[in-house]
């Protein structure tokens, strides 16, 4: 920007500025904001296709430097310094993040992100409370005072979610469910007593409810532990989309608390995005989005999956002599990647593998199932990491056609996604789950760490079938050992 | 039920429409399986081969008399005349062609199934025999020509001399044209393959195959996946590309098909001119023409010392796997038609539609057109559409949805103050906004989605900046500084969330790349 700022720089600390005479036009602000509202829209818009994200994430940047220079700009601001400071250091430790995060590990940092957005959102909530700028009264305090409320609990249920989402896909905590005994009548009980707190906050004279305020924000907080803890491993990618969500209405509803539109467009942006996503998830499990938060999985007093009836069966190992011959016999591969392939990190060794397959003339393709991962995208993400050519990686509904005509299906690392009792078991879990449906194909090949279920908790099947062998061991040492057999071949 | 499979009627015809293997499903199925005697010798299915798996062995015209009964070929008048009334025909038929064959299967109250009008979409490969016997065909063609060609067809090097590998050129890549293209890279030759629809390039290099195309912008592919009938300007500077290869192409094979019509002229006189004596023509549309000018359906003849076979039985030279295949793809419809229990023919049932030609002798053909967008030519991972609206709301909930929502609406106009009326609005308008975004982005890309919008979610780092930037007065209490202090603190958090997101997201779309093969 070509404005100058007047104010000198100040000494981080003590200051005192009188805001005196405003020297900017009175609308400039509102434009610079409606322009990085713009950018924003740009910056999601251009997501729709890989050739154009670049540069919307450039437009993202731009949208976001615009609307900090603004805000400086505005008349309520006098000082600089603490601000300054505070976001230099931020900077320095987000670029860090970032720099340093692995792509495997993406779904610890959007989460971890998503709860600082919630905090903020917090104390931004309590600062405004305390000092809300200019005296209210009547209907507008009171619905200053809702304004307050919201953006207190949602950020705090974002928080608290947030830090146990991470804290689970980071195998701080176990996946597993928490599930408490009514924890239905639990989650209600905290909803009605934010509610019944809310009263006295609001009847309270202006900067004495603070008390209150911090009551409501201990109460969500637990709320937003307990809707994550008893919510499971495999269904984490939905919870993380979910708290996305919560972060852009608790920016919106900040929004509506300081007047600020561009928050409210922002927030109501991001808040729509978490939404979609969180339920095309939903969509591709099979699952409401209610089932998901409150369903627990394989529980609620039914008779959990592990049950008598339970298919029971050999594995069947295939040496890796006999795998490489299958696999140079094939004339189509299909490459199932799950979660497995991200922990043992072997989108490189499954690169290096395409390509050798690739120039023996193999047709090898990627099926990716739409909750394959720990993140909607997760294994796209890796296989571009890998260098992985976008156009040989294709959905379940374009692939699951060709399977039958496939000759080999390696899966790697995924279980529920390829488990055909999905289709066969009513009773299961994950029933009616649109699946890849790999043990059409002529020999599916199971890579598998070790002997235990799926994320789910559910018994696959698949790994009983006749076509069906077992390769166990670490993902990329499984495929770096074939992929040296295969050098030995050439 | 009965299945019936009489012996093919056709002059020169080994395949048979079972096999020993489909047979035993259709038992499996409930059928009872009748073989006309001999039905299966020349594809080396002998009748004990079907005995011994439960079929039952008779006399010809019993075979035509079943309740289904399954052919290779268009049937002849006379061989419908000895079907029952009602029965059911399934076999290749031509309906376009045949209009005297559907006449006389209404006039017996038959039902028709023409396996060549199976639509070609991905659920119904598994019945689409003109793919299985394309495949058959084109590799067949690659033993014809070897077979009337003068030398190898790969590469040597010998005390006695050396030799090039052959160059082999195939017109159009489909199925047949892919098929022949690996058969002759599996006999070590050199083989180029032209196609007028773009997406072949990647098969054809797929398979070793080197793509030949013409710089005219022009898709000649039509929705069904088939080719169509190019431009003018087009066809010529195709013309000016064959004949350029032709000096020094030792094979042609020709596929090239149009649904419906002649075959198109492609390799004419003066190209047969300018290739070597003993090069080889192979025309695998010689039954609807030839693409070849000079062939003589079913025989080999000389023309300009190139030898040109014009064989129509490539497929049925291969007998044994071409009834395996074949018999599979029927097998395969039966078993979609719901097997001897639950035996239905289904019009909402595309590949079913799309192959009735005769039901119950009412004329079905043609089959109602379904519209779809054609293929893509690279497979995009595919984006979501707007959701179908979820199950229908029932009525009442319908109406006390709408009577919540404009009894909100109602609350904020009467009683909000005017500024939050005008933040309502830009807060609705944001989220259709948002809503018509998001259904956009790609598939593939919803990750750096969210963390692109986790970063612009950091934007409450505007409201820590309007807390912290009040500034503090000297000496000011604790609880007067508190705002400032917690404003200082969204900042820090913000920021982080902003430059991590907005790095993070950049980092991971740099990685996103498309192949260059």
């Amino acid at each position: 920007m070509s404005v100058p700022l007047t104010a000198p720089p100040i000494p981080v600390g003590s200051v005192i500025l009188e805001v005196t005479d405003y020297w900017l036009p009175e609308s400039l602000l509102p434009v610079m904001y409606l322009v990085a509202g713009i950018l924003f829209v740009l910056s999601i818009g251009g997501l729709s296709s890989q050739e154009s994200a670049t540069r919307g994430n450039f437009f993202g940047m731009a949208g976001m430097a615009l609307a900090v220079v603004a805000t400086m700009l505005a008349p309520e601001v006098a000082s600089y310094g603490v601000m300054a400071g505070a976001i230099a250091l931020g900077a320095i430790i987000g670029a860090a993040l970032a720099a340093r995060v692995a792509m495997t590990s993406m779904p610890q940092l959007v989460a971890a992100l998503h709860s600082f957005v919630g905090l903020a959102a917090v104390l931004v909530g309590l600062s405004t409370y305390l000092d809300p700028g200019h005296p209210l009264e009547g209907a507008e305090a009171i619905i200053h005072g809702v304004e307050i409320l919201l953006d207190v609990s949602i950020g705090a249920v974002t928080f608290t979610g947030s830090v146990v989402a991470w804290a689970k896909l980071d195998g701080r905590l176990s996946g597993k469910p928490l599930l408490l005994p009514g924890r239905h009548f639990l989650n209600l009980f905290l909803v009605a007593a934010i509610v019944g707190l809310a009263v006295p906050f609001l009847q309270a004279d202006p900067g004495e409810g603070g008390l209150w305020l911090l009551a409501i924000a201990g109460v969500a907080s637990v709320l937003g532990v307990h809707l994550v803890a008893s919510i499971g491993g495999a269904d984490m990618p939905v919870v993380v989309s979910l708290l996305n969500s919560y972060s852009g209405w608790t920016a919106a509803a900040a929004g509506f608390m300081l007047g600020n539109d561009l928050l409210i467009i922002t927030g109501a942006l991001v808040g729509s995005s978490g939404a979609i996503l969180s339920s095309i998830m939903c969509k591709a499990m099979n699952r409401s989005i209610w089932n998901v938060v409150f369903g627990g999985f394989g529980s609620d007093g039914s008779a959990p999956a592990a049950s008598a009836d339970q298919p029971q069966g050999e594995w069947v190992e295939i040496p890796l002599g006999n795998l490489v011959d299958r696999i140079l016999d094939a004339r189509e591969v299909v490459i199932v990647p799950g979660y497995g392939m991200a922990v043992g990190q072997a989108q490189r060794a499954v690169d290096s593998f395409t390509r050798d397959l690739q120039a023996r003339g193999i047709r090898v393709r990627f099926a990716i199932h739409p909750v394959a991962g720990r993140l909607p995208g997760h294994m796209n993400v890796l296989l571009a990491e890998a260098g992985v050519p976008y156009d040989i990686v294709l959905e379940m509904d374009e692939i699951n056609g060709d399977l039958p005509e496939t000759d080999v299906v390696l899966v790697i690392g995924a279980n529920d996604i390829v488990n055909p009792s999905a289709q066969t078991d009513p009773a299961s879990p994950i029933a009616g789950m649109p699946v890849l449906e790999v043990w059409k194909s002529e020999l599916t090949v199971v890579f598998k760490r070790g002997r235990g279920v799926g994320y789910a908790g559910v018994v696959n099947p698949l790994f009983f079938l006749d076509k069906t062998r077992m390769f166990f061991g670490d993902a990329r040492d499984s495929m770096e050992k074939i992929n040296a057999e295969l050098k030995s071949r050439s | 039920m009965k299945i019936g499979i009489p012996k093919e009627g056709r002059a020169g015809e080994r395949r048979v429409a079972a096999s020993p293997e489909s047979a035993k499903a259709f038992i499996e199925m409930g059928f009872e399986v009748c073989v006309a005697q001999n039905a299966g010798s020349l594809a080396s299915f002998p009748d004990t081969s079907f005995e011994a798996v439960g079929a039952t062995i008779v006399p010809q015209a019993q075979a035509w008399t079943c309740d289904v009964v399954l052919q290779v070929n268009p049937p002849s008048e006379v061989e419908i005349a000895q079907m029952r009334e009602g029965g059911t025909l399934i076999s290749l038929l031509r309906p376009a062609q045949n209009a005297h064959l559907l006449k006389a299967l209404m006039a017996k109250k038959a039902t028709a199934l023409a396996l060549d009008q199976i639509p070609r979409i991905t659920r119904a490969q598994k019945m689409d025999v003109l793919s299985s016997m394309g495949n058959i065909a084109g590799y067949r063609a690659v033993i014809e020509a070897s077979q009337h060609y003068g030398g190898f067809f790969g590469g040597q090097m010998t005390a006695a001399g050396k030799c090039a590998p052959a160059k082999v050129l195939v017109i159009g890549a489909g199925v047949a044209g892919l098929s022949a293209l690996g058969a002759a890279r599996g006999l070590g030759a050199t083989v180029y393959a032209f196609d007028v629809r773009a997406s072949a390039k990647e098969q054809v290099e797929s398979l070793g195959g080197r793509f030949l195309t013409v710089e005219i912008e022009e898709s000649g592919e039509t929705a069904g996946g088939y080719a169509k009938t190019m431009s003018k300007e087009f066809i010529d500077a195709e013309m000016a590309l064959f004949r350029e290869h032709a000096p020094t192409t030792d094979v042609v094979i020709t596929t090239a098909l149009i649904p419906g019509r002649a075959a198109p002229k492609l390799w004419l006189a003066d190209m047969l001119k300018r290739m070597k004596p003993g090069s080889v023509v192979v025309d695998l549309a010689a039954e609807q023409g030839g693409n070849c000018e000079g062939t003589v359906a079913g025989e080999v003849v000389q023309v300009d010392g190139v030898n040109i076979v014009g064989y129509t039985d490539l497929v049925s030279r291969l007998p044994t796997i071409a009834s395996r295949f074949f018999a599979k793809n029927v097998q395969n419809l039966i078993s979609e038609l719901g097997g001897a229990e639950g035996w239905h023919i289904d019009h909402e049932d595309e590949a079913v539609r799309g192959a009735l030609a005769v039901e119950a002798g009412e004329l079905r053909f043609p089959p109602p057109k379904i519209e779809r967008p054609p293929p893509p030519l690279i497979a995009p991972t595919s984006e979501v559409r707007a959701p179908e609206p979820e199950a229908k709301q029932s009525g009442v909930a319908r109406w006390v949805g709408s009577a919540v929502f404009v009894s909100v609406f109602a609350l904020i106009g009467v009683f909000a103050p005017m500024e939050f009326v005008q933040h309502f609005s830009v807060f609705v308008l944001s989220c259709f906004v948002g809503w018509q975004l998001i259904w956009n982005v790609n598939h593939a890309l919803h990750t750096p989605l969210m963390s692109v919008t986790n970063a612009i979610s950091g934007i409450i780092l505007v409201g820590g900046i309007l807390q912290a930037g009040r500034g503090l007065e000297a000496g000011a209490s604790v609880m007067a500084a508190l705002p400032v202090v917690l404003g200082a603190v969204a900042i820090l958090l913000a920021s982080i969330n902003v430059v991590g997101g907005f790095l993070v997201t950049h980092r991971m779309l740099a990685m996103f790349r498309r192949g260059k093969a």
